[in-house]
């Protein structure tokens, strides 16, 4: 690590005033990504800032038919919460997918989605069911927040508070483990909504993206079999060591299939 | 030497499942690594590492480094080079078919005028702390002059381009051939069958838990250095750091490694770090210390296995083999490692008898430089590339003349020993059909077919693979490794020293570094002096405490645990005379068991503790005739290797829609002669078997073909096996003692790794009905086979 300064507020505020002070800080929440990157030396911030002290963005709460979920909840929390079990069990499955046990245990949703990895499990949850991003500043839909890879559409300054989903319980979160890291090879949460299907796709390219041309052979009736002759955009696939670009995307609609079949379920 | 007689031994203690005394310390986080060293006016070191594969060194600009807060010295290769240290040896000398000595590429303690592979030191900061020395490390400027690269054997080998090494033009270190390949042409000539394979053996990387690590003080006054380091020879290491390097002299040089958390071999070799940090501890008069990160670890811990092989058999129309012709090509990496030279060729092609009876064989091995890091001994070394190419082609043959994998192994079975193979090694003893019986009782192997079915039923491929292995262990006879070109002798020492009380010290040359030595050395003595195993303490890792050893690598700990038994009855024979003169009887009367003494000529009775107090007041004794003081050493060198067997059946369900194998039945029986410890020893085979599943389907070490970069430089792309991606496995033994040492331990360290691999490539190559598929049989791989399968 290169030196910094650690900054621990316990109000949102003071962490916001704090950031604006300080333009080379980083946030840290359960430091699962960030720590393995300022071990490698990948950053030098001056000023680290953690969140971890602040109350108002832990818990979870239901508010006009949403679950709102604090930033700082972390995957076991959200995992175990009776609350997200009750109303949004795919994202209870999902949270308790994520890594192991420790680091289920330190990292929070705020962190994955502001990180936003390409292999992320969260990201596709939130693109799925149409969720909406929390900040400081305003609310971002999910279709505009996730920009690319490692991108959102948080600005300077911003700190996510919470995500808030609508409630569904049939949607259902499928991951295809890279046999290294576990994250996903190809992760595809299917979600059936009043509005229509969602599907988002993870893992399998630069960053998380729906597959509307399988949204819309599922609304045409379609079953997870049919999925297996829907076009995919080849330009959203990327290859690497553990599987070429034609490989995830054969995956992706097997996932997509699985997934489908375990709505409901 | 005649060997002892041997039993399958069972006291009290010694043959029993007894808990791992050293377990109450690790796994409460009181174990006490090198890392956790901090002597007075402590610095760190930090290396500067070459980020090219390969490349000239211009020029290495220290001064902004050194202008940088709490730095203290940068060394360079010139340092190196002005004191004169040699370049690091390879332990053995192999000389190639024409009778000419391999070829040594030079590989200084840091780097001159080329590096040769991505992490090879080039300098070291010594600064205040950690981060300071890393800070510095970045602002050394180094100039390079990027070459061209070669990481595949096959190309450095082709490709005449890339020349690594100046004086070594084709890269070749030797060529290298054993067997009689006359004998296996005319068999070939008549044979009924032949078949014939290539394939890979993956290159793997250790990843022990412990990084590597060293803390070096210099006390100038006396000239004394002491280097704490995480080895598993520390006390070996002794006279090789003095008496190669000259670092310090032999009686002046504290070699101490504390707890050692695991090694797998990556521990037992010698590397430019260490010595570089005594070294550096020499030059700025402070203890140096240095804890690898696990990037360094990756890039720069002897890495294992990387071969590319073509291997033929031949039969007989019974399905009889009557020959075996092996062509290998070993990456050796971009230098010659300490047991570089043997892993591929002593540690390899001598074992490709396996457990079958093959009236010819020859094997040649082409050992091949690369621009990458040099591979050496990793748990099996050698062994478990021999047995990959045996067991696989003898499945392709099986499937060639239709016969049941059991079958024709069971046809071809060694029945008498010791057997004398065609490459070298003479078997102690086995009982191969046994262990196969064993091991498909085990597995239910009858019940396979109906498994199949069902699997089927739910869209799984179901396959099942055998496996049998041999290996040597128990290293070794100093005399036989001599004959083949080793450089040192590799007996072991035990010294048992008794005190007052009749609590006991088991001093050994050997080093746990996960193995249980603590309990297992205990457990002999326990049983040999009838004294409960809290009284008794294993020291080892101090050359302060220790006199001699050769340390713990190659599944050798019978060696050391055969030297124990050895001083502990050296001490029970002392304490006969002892108590002969405390009841007044004759020697000869005097007999010893359960921890009493007794005698036919008295009822009197005297205990062991009782005799040890009598040992050191030594109150009127005749000290003439018996010396005071209860010490007893041994140095044990066995007639023999050991030869531990076994089977392994594996059975894996395979998704054709991903490719994804699940391995869902693992069952293992193996000889290792007397088991010391029935809990230990399985958790060797679970630790095994796992790191040979691990490279069948997950471990790979992959380069850049352009650049020869470690792509799988982390736990994010190297795939590491994990609990939850295994089965239990059933495990039983079925034990013949060796007579190679008077435990008739065969040892066990190794066997899973050796023979796990096989097992699980025959298993999915019997699912998928394929000849071959290469390790790590990676999802995507077999996905395409099932689409190929499915559209043909
Ligand atoms: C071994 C391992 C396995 C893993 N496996 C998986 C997996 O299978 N699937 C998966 O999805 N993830 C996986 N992860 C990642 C894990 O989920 C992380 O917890 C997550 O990516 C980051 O969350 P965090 O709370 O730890 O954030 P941190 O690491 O603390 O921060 C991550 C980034 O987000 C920023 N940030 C944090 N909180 C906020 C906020 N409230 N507002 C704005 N910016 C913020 C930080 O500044 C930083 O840039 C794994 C991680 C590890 C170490």
């Amino acid at each position: 690590m290169y030196a910094f300064d650690y900054l621990r507020p316990d109000r949102i505020e003071d962490a916001s005033a704090l950031l604006a002070e300080h333009p080379e800080a980083s946030l840290l929440a359960g430091g699962q990504t960030m720590l393995p990157v300022l071990r490698a030396r990948l950053a030098a911030p001056s000023h680290v800032i953690s969140l971890g002290g602040i109350a108002a963005l832990k818990g979870v709460t239901l508010a006009d038919e949403r679950l709102v979920i604090g930033a700082a909840q972390t995957h076991a929390q959200v995992a175990s919460d009776p609350q997200v079990l009750a109303l949004l069990p795919s994202v209870a499955a999902l949270a308790g997918g994520i890594g192991d046990v420790q680091v289920r245990h330190r990292g929070t949703i705020g962190g994955s989605v502001a990180n936003n990895d390409p292999a992320a499990c969260y990201p596709a949850a939130l693109l799925a069911l149409g969720a909406r991003i929390i900040t400081t500043q305003r609310v971002i839909e999910a279709d505009a927040f996730f920009t690319g890879m490692f991108a959102t559409a948080l600005k300077a300054g911003e700190i996510i508070t919470a995500v808030s989903f609508p409630r569904c319980d049939r949607a259902h979160y499928e991951k295809f483990r890279n046999p290294a890291s576990r994250f996903a090879l190809v992760g595809v949460c299917v979600a059936s909504l009043p509005e229509g299907s969602r599907i988002a796709v993870t893992g399998a390219g630069f960053g998380v993206f729906r597959w509307h041309a399988g949204e819309a052979c599922l609304d045409a009736g379609g079953t997870g079999n049919d999925l297996a002759d829907v076009p995919l955009d080849a330009d959203c696939f990327t290859g690497d060591l553990h599987g070429s670009a034609d490989y995830r995307m054969h995956m992706t609609r097997i996932i997509a299939a699985r997934a489908f079949a375990a709505l409901g379920r | 030497m005649t060997p002892e007689a041997p039993a399958i031994m069972a006291g009290t203690s010694f043959g029993r499942s007894v808990g791992r005394v050293e377990d109450a310390r690790l796994v409460r986080g009181k174990g006490r690594y090198v890392d956790d060293i901090i002597l007075p006016d402590q610095s760190y070191a930090a290396f500067v590492r070459s980020p090219y594969a390969h490349a000239r060194l211009a020029s290495i600009d220290t001064a902004d480094a050194l202008g940088r807060p709490g730095v203290i010295r940068i060394v360079t290769g010139a340092d190196v080079a002005a004191a004169g240290l040699p370049p690091l040896p390879c332990g053995w000398m192999i000389h190639s078919t024409d009778g000419a000595p391999m070829k040594m590429g030079v590989r200084p303690m840091l780097a001159q005028d080329v590096v040769r592979y991505v992490g090879e030191p080039v300098a070291i900061v010594v600064a205040d702390t950690r981060d300071l020395a890393r800070d510095a490390a970045e602002a050394v400027l180094v100039d390079y002059e990027e070459l061209d690269v070669t990481a595949d054997c096959a190309d450095a080998l082709r490709d005449t381009t890339v020349q690594i090494h100046a004086d070594i033009p084709g890269n070749r270190a030797f060529d290298w051939d054993i067997g009689n390949a006359a004998a296996v042409t005319d068999a070939f000539a008549s044979a009924a069958h032949v078949v014939s394979l290539t394939l890979r053996n993956n290159r793997l990387i250790p990843n022990a838990i412990e990084p590597r690590a060293a803390n070096a003080v210099w006390n100038a006054v006396d000239e004394q250095l002491t280097l704490y380091m995480a080895h598993q020879n520390p006390i070996g290491m002794r006279a090789f750091i003095a008496g190669y390097y000259g670092l310090a002299a032999e009686h002046k040089l504290r070699i101490v490694s504390p707890d050692v958390g695991g090694g797998f071999g990556s521990k037992a070799h010698n590397y430019p770090e260490e010595l570089a940090i005594a070294f550096a501890a020499k030059l700025v008069d402070r203890p140096v210390k240095w804890t690898a990160e696990r990037t360094e670890s990756f890039l720069t811990d002897a890495h294992g296995r990387d071969h590319l092989t073509t291997a033929e058999l031949a039969l007989d129309s019974d399905g009889r083999f009557l020959a075996l012709r092996v062509d290998t090509l070993a990456n050796i990496g971009a230098y010659l490692s300490s047991s570089g030279a043997l892993v591929p060729t002593y540690m390899y092609a001598t074992m490709l008898s396996g457990q079958y009876v093959i009236p010819a064989i020859h094997c040649r091995v082409r050992a091949i430089y690369t621009n990458t890091c040099p591979v050496d001994a990793y748990r099996g070394a050698g062994r478990p590339e021999a047995a990959y190419v045996v067991e696989r082609i003898v499945n392709v043959a099986a499937e060639r003349i239709g016969l049941d994998q059991a079958e024709i192994r069971r046809r071809n079975f060694i029945t008498d020993f010791p057997y004398q193979t065609p490459v070298v090694y003479e078997y102690d003893s086995g009982d191969y059909t046994r262990s196969l019986n064993e091991a498909l009782a085990l597995a239910d192997y009858a019940g396979f077919p109906a498994r199949q079915v069902e699997a089927a039923a739910r869209g799984r491929l179901r396959g099942i693979g055998i496996a049998a292995y041999v290996e040597a262990c128990g290293i070794g006879p100093s005399a036989k490794l001599a004959a083949l070109g080793g450089g040192a002798g590799m007996w072991e020492s035990a010294e048992v020293r008794v005190h007052p009380m009749g609590t006991v010290e088991v001093l050994t040359g050997a080093h746990s570094h996960g193995q249980g030595h603590q309990t297992t050395f205990a457990q002999v003595a326990a049983d040999r002096f009838g004294v409960p195993i809290e009284k008794i303490s294993v020291v080892q890792g101090d050359t302060d405490r220790i006199q001699a050893g050769t340390g713990t690598y190659g599944s050798r700990a019978s060696v050391g645990m055969s030297a124990t038994l050895r001083a502990c009855d050296s001490i029970i024979a002392k304490g006969k005379a002892i108590v002969a003169h405390l009841i007044d009887v004759d020697l000869e009367t005097v007999a010893f068991s359960d921890g009493i003494f007794s005698s036919s000529a008295t009822n009197r009775t005297v205990a062991f503790a009782e005799m040890a107090y009598a040992a050191h007041t030594a109150a009127g004794f005749p000290t003439d005739q018996i010396e005071p003081g209860l010490v007893a050493t041994s140095f044990f060198d066995p007639p023999n290797f050991t030869y531990p067997s076994g089977v392994y059946v594996c059975e894996v369900e395979i998704d054709p829609e991903t490719g994804t194998t699940d391995v869902v039945a693992f069952s293992a029986a193996d000889d290792f002669g007397t088991v010391a410890n029935p809990m230990i020893v399985e958790g060797q085979v679970h630790g095994g078997v796992t790191q040979g599943i691990g490279q069948a389907l997950w471990e790979n070490a992959r380069h850049d073909p352009d650049t020869a970069q470690l792509l799988t430089a982390s736990f994010m792309d190297y795939g590491m096996p994990r609990a939850v991606s295994l089965p239990n496995y059933k495990l039983v033994f079925t034990p013949t003692p060796s007579p190679s040492n008077p435990l008739g331990m065969k040892g066990c360290g190794e066997a899973g790794a050796i023979g796990a691999p096989p097992a699980v490539i025959n298993a999915i190559c019997n699912a998928l009905g394929v000849t071959h598929i290469d390790m790590p049989a990676a999802p995507e791989t077999i996905w395409r086979l099932c689409q190929a399968r499915m559209s043909s």
